[in-house]
């Protein structure tokens, strides 16, 4: 096996290329005169080889192209299969070579291509042409759609964090020589402290915007959450420390105020950092709707339309290997479907006129011409997108530890900085500024800075560790959520195995009948013939193979005789050979003269599913396996890989309620799934996996989303996961001492402002500091 | 005193610039792509892609 020049992957023997797709990419980029990639790259095992891909249907961008007032073509698009740098730098100069193109730039790190172009919409189409076919794959999408609200507030937080950075360190200045310039003249220390006054009070008021607004909401609708506090304290400080300034007091504390905002931002800011990196995941959603149908009109035309455009009664042409766009039934055509995105199982479908086709679903063998029955919402795909939001709003009532902490200890701080300010005013009887001092002080000793940090430091440090294992969470409240999971429930085709079906080597077969079979397979695009032709990569395409729709492939030999590969009564097999028969998962060889040869195929596990599943049984979590899949296959898998627990032939619905009875049962569920079967399940289980090869829609409701062809990451999670838990739970503890021990000193008043800030920012090293023994592997 | 009088005004507005300078960086998008751009100059070619 030598390696493939274009795509770096095995290659036959004796051949620069693994297929002909390659050649022609690593021909186009040397025409190109770029063949310097070749050198400068570094292929990235983990990403997606670089292959172009033959199966994919047509892709017509123009519809998500904006045209400028001034005659630029915008679009966006979102490319999968960057490996490093020198992908962007091919990418950028395919695009940039053109005449047409004015600019087109790539982001390395969110993976989005802005592409502008003078000229017509259309030509998007051709200019993206060779960036397809050296093997990326493009989606374009619709920036206004795509998570420019947390982008926005993320920027504001960043740019508050250099506000409020930038104005407690100089305020921080004059402080000191506040504090130091014991024999200071009163005129000084006046001018000092209206420096800081003028530093401190606009900074105070661009800085405290996001958490005012936040203690707004919350008290709109009678909460209180811990901005109330961090507002409430931060104001009143301000508020008092320019009373003090104005009438020459000393006690100005504004550098408290500043420090305890900017320690605050910096908070929000890593949690919305961890947030931010799964984002991009959850960005490769694949708009399946964007994709243009072929309309067939009455008079013969055909047009282009958007799914969400055509009528029911109409017409569809669907190509092969087109994906149909609209629910409808067949009215002309036989094919095969590829189902899996509504239905999770890999085995190809037969359809004829008459059957019922669903949305989402790909077609394999030959053209089919579709009356669409329902369109756009009206789709079983939109039916299956909406049962997961419904499922995914019950879970949206989840709330974090941090929150919950809060909504207990906000209102305990408020009553307990009132009553320290009346009892010092009119218990004790002193001025009211001071009796004020105090209650600030109790307001800042309290406010919640460790408690601010304990659930973001960990939670970035714990997200951290996973990425670099190629883990992603996308939700925030996902590790708090699978810290308590006590049954993990498993979907069976691509997620305890493969997802691909493999030639099953049982001796039934030689050698040479395999040949024969590969070259005839080479030339069909049905999964099963692919598998085949993949276990022969030196399979010579014979010519003259036609492919019979619903049958198989045929092929007429020199002397008038015909080969057949396909499937059982079509090749004249009889049906009642004992053999198992998952039908779908075999295809037979007949040559003329010679019996029937069967070639069966099985869907590999995943190769690490039984000590996946061993383990996390030792580690004492109940494991279920949920499939679609007939109840003989189930029953096999769930035996090799060890699960007593099994339901088979589950529909979406059915696996649903299956979760809710272990729900009703007391289980916390964590579901591992792909398949837009899945996605109802996912959404309403507890917390979701998915492996990133499953199909994007499912990887919008998982939490965690895993790449790679292991199951391990299921393990590292739900380890990491607790391990997380136990950290936030000794921060909090940590934070809470510390309040138990300085919160009487504060209330008696033994405190002033500025020690209460020094003692809240050693309490949040304290917190991050121990977040950070998250980062040390432990091996189990 | 003096020097105070000239020293903090002049502390202050280098720190403000320094404060400019990062929201300019941040608000043209030099924070976009972090990864992108440390590579980006490895690349230098003769017709480099039009930016």
């Amino acid at each position: 096996m030598t390696e493939c020049r274009h795509c770096g992957l095995p290659a036959p023997t004796a051949t620069e290329f693994c297929c002909s797709g390659c050649e022609a990419a690593y021909a186009l980029v040397r025409d190109q005169g770029l063949e310097q990639y070749y050198r400068r790259r570094c292929l990235d095992p983990t990403a997606r080889a670089l292959r172009p891909d033959a199966e994919a249907g047509p892709l017509d961008v123009s519809g998500q192209a904006v045209v400028g007032e001034d005659g630029i073509v915008t679009l966006h698009l979102m490319v999968e299969g960057l490996h490093c740098a020198a992908c962007v730098w091919l990418i950028e100069s395919l695009l940039g070579r053109q005449p047409a193109v004015v600019q087109a730039r790539l982001n390395m790190t969110t993976r989005r291509l802005v592409l502008r172009w003078r000229g017509a919409a259309a030509l998007g189409n051709d200019l993206i042409k060779p960036v397809l076919l050296v093997g990326y794959r493009v989606v374009p999408y619709d920036p206004a759609r795509l998570g420019t609200e947390t982008q926005r507030q993320e920027q504001e937080l960043l740019r508050a964090m250099a506000v409020a950075g930038f104005a407690s360190g100089n305020v921080m200045l004059f402080s000191v020589s506040l504090w130091a310039g014991a024999s200071m003249g009163p005129a000084t220390r006046s001018f000092l402290q209206w420096l800081s006054a003028l530093v401190a009070v606009p900074a105070v008021i661009y800085c405290l915007r996001p958490f005012v607004r936040s203690a707004l909401t919350a008290l709109r609708v009678w909460r209180t959450n811990m901005d109330v506090p961090i507002s409430l304290g931060v104001i009143l400080t301000v508020a008092m420390s320019l009373y003090e300034t104005f009438h020459g007091g000393r006690h100005s504390y504004f550098e408290s105020a500043l420090m305890l905002l900017f320690f605050l931002l910096v908070g929000r800011y890593l949690e919305s950092l961890a947030r931010g990196r799964a984002r991009s995941a959850a960005e490769g959603l694949v708009a399946l709707g964007a994709a243009r149908v072929t309309v067939l009109e009455p008079e013969g035309g055909r047009r282009l339309l958007a799914p969400a455009e055509v009528k029911p009664g109409q017409t569809v042409l669907v190509a092969t290997g087109e994906r149909i766009g609209v629910d409808g039934t067949v009215s002309d055509g036989i094919s095969e479907l590829d189902t899996s995105l509504i239905t999770g199982e890999t085995a190809p479908y037969t359809v004829e006129p008459g059957c019922r086709v669903f949305a989402g679903t790909l077609n394999l063998t030959a053209p089919l011409r579709v009356v669409a029955g329902a369109v756009g919402e009206g789709t079983l795909l939109a039916e299956i997108v909406r049962l997961m939001e419904v499922a995914e709003q019950g879970r949206a009532h989840y709330v974090a530890l941090a929150d919950r902490v809060a909504r207990l200890y906000a209102p305990v701080v408020h009553v307990m900085a009132l009553l320290t300010f009346l009892g010092w005013r009119w218990g004790v009887g002193v001025p009211w500024q001071e009796a004020l001092l105090t209650a600030v002080s109790v307001l800042i000793i309290t406010c919640p800075c460790a408690l601010a940090l304990a659930v973001p430091v960990v939670q970035v440090i714990a997200s951290g560790r996973l990425l670099r294992q190629g883990i992603l969470l996308k939700s925030a409240t996902a590790l708090e959520r699978l810290a308590d999971v006590t049954t993990v429930v498993f979907d069976k085709t691509g997620t305890l195995t493969l997802g691909r079906p493999e030639l099953r080597r049982d001796g039934r077969w030689q050698e040479d009948d395999l040949a024969v079979a590969a070259s005839l397979a080479v030339a069909s695009k049905h999964p099963l013939a692919r598998a085949l032709a993949g276990s022969v990569p030196a399979a010579h395409p014979l010519s003259g193979v036609v492919e019979v729709p619903g049958m198989g492939l045929q092929a007429t030999e020199a002397d008038g005789r015909r080969v057949r590969l396909g499937s059982r009564v079509w090749c004249g097999a009889d049906g009642d050979d004992g053999q198992d028969q998952e039908a779908g998962q075999e295809l037979w060889l007949a040559r003329p003269g010679l019996p029937p040869v069967r070639f069966a195929f099985d869907d590999t596990l995943r190769p690490d599913a039984v000590s996946v599943v061993a383990t996390l049984r030792q580690q004492g979590f109940a494991v279920e396996l949920l499939s679609g899949d007939r109840a003989p296959t189930v029953a096999r898998i769930a035996a090799e890989v060890g699960i007593d627990s099994r339901h088979a032939t589950c529909s979406p619905a059915d696996k649903v309620s299956r979760l809710q009875t272990l729900k009703a049962d007391g289980a916390t569920r964590c579901m591992v799934g792909d398949g837009l079967n899945d996605a109802p399940a996912l959404a309403t289980a507890d917390v979701s996996m998915s492996p990133s090869s499953a199909v994007d829609v499912s990887q919008n409701v998982a939490d965690v989303v895993f790449q790679g062809k292991f199951l391990a990451p299921v393990v590292e999670i739900l380890t990491v996961a607790r391990l997380a838990h136990v950290l936030v739970r000794q921060n909090f503890a940590a934070a809470f001492l510390y309040n138990i021990v300085t919160v009487p000193l504060a209330v008696m008043g033994y405190v002033t402002p500025l020690l209460a800030a020094l003692a809240m920012s050693s309490s949040s090293l304290v917190v991050i500091v121990n977040a950070l023994r998250l980062q040390r592997r432990r091996k189990p | 005193m003096n020097g105070l009088l000239m020293l903090i005004p002049l502390a202050l507005a280098l720190g403000l610039i320094g404060l400019g300078a990062f929201l300019w960086a941040l608000k043209s998008g030099q924070f976009d792509d972090l990864d992108g751009a440390a590579h980006r100059i490895l690349f230098d070619d003769d017709d480099g892609p039009k930016a």
